[in-house]
């Protein structure tokens, strides 16, 4: 598979009759840095990463894929949603299941959902029923899904917002094991505290523009725009 | 109420006994609901499925119709397939009125609505919670159908037990274009409806027992089956 990096967004709007939800976003996305898209609830972060991802059609503007098609970079590419979707099957079913689309071969899945279910620690609980199982465990198991695929790029969409502490902690550790086998993460967080923990790059968004951009470090340290200031000292949008 | 309880003794006696007529009308009756159920099953599940998922000219027209044809006399389904069986009707060269399959036709017409119906709104649920997830997935519409079908299935059979029941307790259709014809197309309803005219109550409450008991006993195991797969 040709490499799909860099994601280049252009002039991306978003509207729904009359409300604009994205306006004016251009960004470019390169093999690398886990890029964290950050803000308030509501400031688009969620629409972003499925406009990047394809699941929905910007109203004007491109996102391109290293002059790809989208439908073979979708290949390339995997998600996690902030409400995990597990299959109503096993466990080992739902990780097998996204390679039976693609026509993997039976013994070839097997190997490669088995690989992902060890490194995310759920191997033993590979023939229960997926929608018995916790959140956390979910949670553990959709990023298990996405990992089998070996994709490129993966997003992650508020991963850790319904988890208590400890899941948070091992989603935190899989998302980092995954950028450091060599794929892309791009991510929405609403916490500081897991920003400054996992990110290399933030996107600020404030609504529905990117009011930032840079390093971490910087932007976390020494925020540029006034929203980012004011959201890093924890004021409220007014 | 004495004539009840003989009625009754008698009944088992027919049910003990194995009487052959007896367990042919069982026979037919099954054969010609199970038959209309599986035809309904295999265009009503996937006719849910398309109308759930898919986007067309005239869904919501063809909705609307499959709600309302839920609810169809089956007297007037059976009216409408005699009409096209009848010797002067489209299809009448088939010469299939008065036999099972015009018995199978009708039952099939007056459940399919149902299956379909009932498919629709259970895949439309279920196509809510998976839709994103299976578009990252770059699932083919196909696939995408075929996994809700299957991620369904639990409460689809409850659709299709909805479908089963509704045929084997009716008698209006297959009574107009069967004709309740011994050893032909006598089926459990019609019999029951033919001894009770007769005033033969105990062949009558043996034929309602049996009936009572076919589908009682038949939505059990399905709902054993489903209730065993949730846990």
């Amino acid at each position: 598979m040709a490499d799909i990096l860099p994601l280049r967004i252009e002039n991306l709007s978003y509207r729904v009759g009359e409300q604009l939800l994205l306006s004016d976003i251009t960004i470019d996305f390169e093999p690398g840095p886990i890029s964290v898209i950050m803000g308030h609830n509501g400031a688009g972060k969620s629409l972003l990463l499925k406009l990047c991802h394809g699941l929905i059609a910007p109203s004007s503007g491109s996102v391109s894929w290293n002059g790809l098609s989208p439908a073979k970079a979708l290949h390339a590419q995997a998600m996690v949603f902030q409400r995990p979707v597990v299959l109503r099957r096993s466990v080992l079913a739902n990780v097998e299941y996204p390679l039976k689309l693609k026509h993997i071969s039976r013994p070839d899945r097997q190997t490669r959902a088995m690989a992902a279910l060890e490194k995310t620690g759920l191997s033993d609980i590979a023939n229960r029923q997926a929608p018995l199982l916790s959140g956390g465990e979910q949670q553990k198991l959709a990023i298990a899904r996405a990992w089998a695929l070996s994709p490129q790029v993966l997003f992650l969409d508020e991963p850790t917002a319904s988890l208590d502490p400890r899941s948070t902690a091992e989603v935190e550790g899989l998302i980092r094991t995954i950028h450091g086998s060599g794929t892309k993460i791009i991510m929405t967080s609403h916490q500081d505290a897991q920003v400054k923990r996992l990110a290399d790059e933030v996107i600020f968004l404030h609504e529905g523009r990117i009011v930032e951009t840079g390093p971490a470090q910087d932007v976390l340290a020494a925020p540029k725009s006034a929203e980012a200031r004011a959201y890093l000292a924890g004021e409220l949008p007014v | 109420m004495n004539e009840i309880y003989t009625g009754l003794a008698q009944a088992f006696e027919l049910i003990i006994a194995f009487d052959a007529d007896l367990y042919e009308i069982i026979s037919l009756s099954l054969r010609v609901s199970l038959t209309a159920v599986a035809i309904a099953a295999f265009i009503g599940l996937p006719l849910g499925a398309a109308l759930a998922v898919g986007s067309f000219r005239g869904r919501t027209g063809v909705i609307v119709a499959l709600n309302t044809l839920m609810g169809l006399p089956p007297v007037v389904v059976g009216l409408i397939v005699y009409l096209m069986l009848s010797r002067a009707g489209p299809f009448g060269v088939l010469g299939l009125l008065f036999t099972p399959k015009a018995m199978i036709i009708a039952q099939t017409i007056l459940i399919t609505p149902i299956i379909a119906a009932f498919s629709r709104q259970i895949i439309a649920d279920l196509w809510v919670q998976y839709r994103e997830q299976l578009l990252s997935f770059g699932a083919t519409p196909w696939q995408r159908t075929t996994t809700l079908l299957w991620d369904g299935r639990l409460q689809l059979l409850t659709a299709v037990m909805a479908g089963f029941g509704r045929a084997i307790a009716e008698v209006g259709a297959v009574m107009i274009v069967g004709g309740n014809i011994e050893h032909v197309t006598r089926v459990l309803t019609t019999a029951i409806a033919l001894e009770t005219s007769k005033g033969d109550l105990a062949m009558a409450l043996g034929l309602g027992l049996v009936l009572i008991f076919l589908s009682l006993s038949i939505t059990a195991v399905v709902s054993i089956v489903s209730l065993s797969q949730e846990n």
